[in-house]
């Protein structure tokens, strides 16, 4: 039999409040969503960590639901299924993402996430404001606002890495972390 | 013309169109997954609007929370509102709660885009 004490220490020592892997649904986001509320609200977190982490935590799931959605990913393996933790440790919060992507599309995400983490705030307020305004509509509806939406919000660079599976997909992992600066401490820096 | 009045969800928010009264209200939590489909019967609600606007349109838009997706139809939403604005006195009341400043910064963005009078309203939380 597996060692189930062993995963369960491995996210014990992680500090992951919370983990799912599987295939990620409307009604599935609704209850993550809940629980995450209510277990900051058992945490006593400030108003404003609060909503940075729930507003990122949307935007990262939501991306997760609609790539699961729209790419074709029919390979023998179980990719429609996708991963995601939420750590907290010494009061930063994480985001973990994975999910199965095609490796052509690989490159046009990563030039993406890097024009994303090349940019400041200042840059990005401008970038996301050029997006909403001008960016096409897509079915998905963000056309493209949530990694930048996600940048904005966390204060902090997107970290990021693909994992080459085959010749024909490889495995995408994101980890936002959020920052937990004060408006006081913003402007003091 | 059509009253639009919508209860708020877990996901959406609560929506209150009285064109005879010449009030919108969007109020609460702004994040399905497919926000286009939600919004539509608004955009159009609006468009109707503007063939015969009150002389006076107040707008309230106080959202706790909204995803990208819904971003871009609250920017559809305030498009109209701009068209609309040739033909009627908007005011748009942005609602934010005391330190959000994401949410305030939100406001602003749109502010700089759509040239139509808006006010930022602090709520205590």
């Amino acid at each position: 039999m597996e060692n189930i004490h062993d995963f369960y220490t491995k996210m014990e020592d992680g500090n992951i409040l919370l983990s799912f892997k599987g295939e990620v649904t409307s009604d599935l986001l609704t209850s993550i969503l809940q629980i995450m509320e209510s277990k900051m609200e058992t945490l006593a977190e400030p108003p404003i960590i609060k909503k940075k982490v729930y507003n990122i935590l949307v935007e990262c799931l939501q991306n997760l639901y609609h790539h699961l959605e729209n790419d074709d990913l029919a390979t023998p393996m179980n990719e429609k299924s996708a991963l995601f933790m939420i750590k907290k440790q010494d009061d930063e919060y994480s985001i973990m993402t994975g999910n199965y992507i095609m490796n052509e599309n690989v490159s046009p995400m990563k030039n993406r996430l890097d024009t994303i983490n090349s940019m400041d705030s200042l840059q990005l307020k401008t970038y996301y404001k050029e997006v909403l305004n001008n960016g096409e509509m897509s079915t998905k509806g963000g056309g493209g606002l949530g990694m930048i939406d996600i940048a904005r919000k966390s204060g902090k660079k997107l970290e990021y890495r693909f994992d080459k599976v085959d010749s024909k997909i490889s495995f995408f992992s994101l980890n936002v972390r959020v920052a937990q600066k004060t408006k006081e401490e913003k402007e003091n820096v | 013309m059509e009253i639009i009045i919508l209860e708020g969800t877990p996901k959406t928010p609560t929506v209150e169109f009285k064109p005879l009264e010449g009030y919108l209200l969007l109020r609460g939590r702004s994040i399905p997954e497919n926000s286009i489909e939600f919004y539509k019967p608004l955009i159009e609600g609006l468009e109707a609007y503007n063939q015969n606007p009150q002389p006076v349109t107040n707008v309230d838009i106080q959202l706790e929370y909204f995803n990208t997706s819904s971003s871009k139809c609250v920017l559809d939403v305030l498009k109209k509102l701009e068209v609309i604005n040739g033909n009627s006195k908007v005011t748009i009341n942005w609602y934010y709660e005391e330190d959000d400043e994401d949410m305030l910064e939100a406001g602003e963005d749109y502010q700089a885009i759509i040239n139509v009078p808006f006010k930022m309203v602090e709520v205590e939380e």
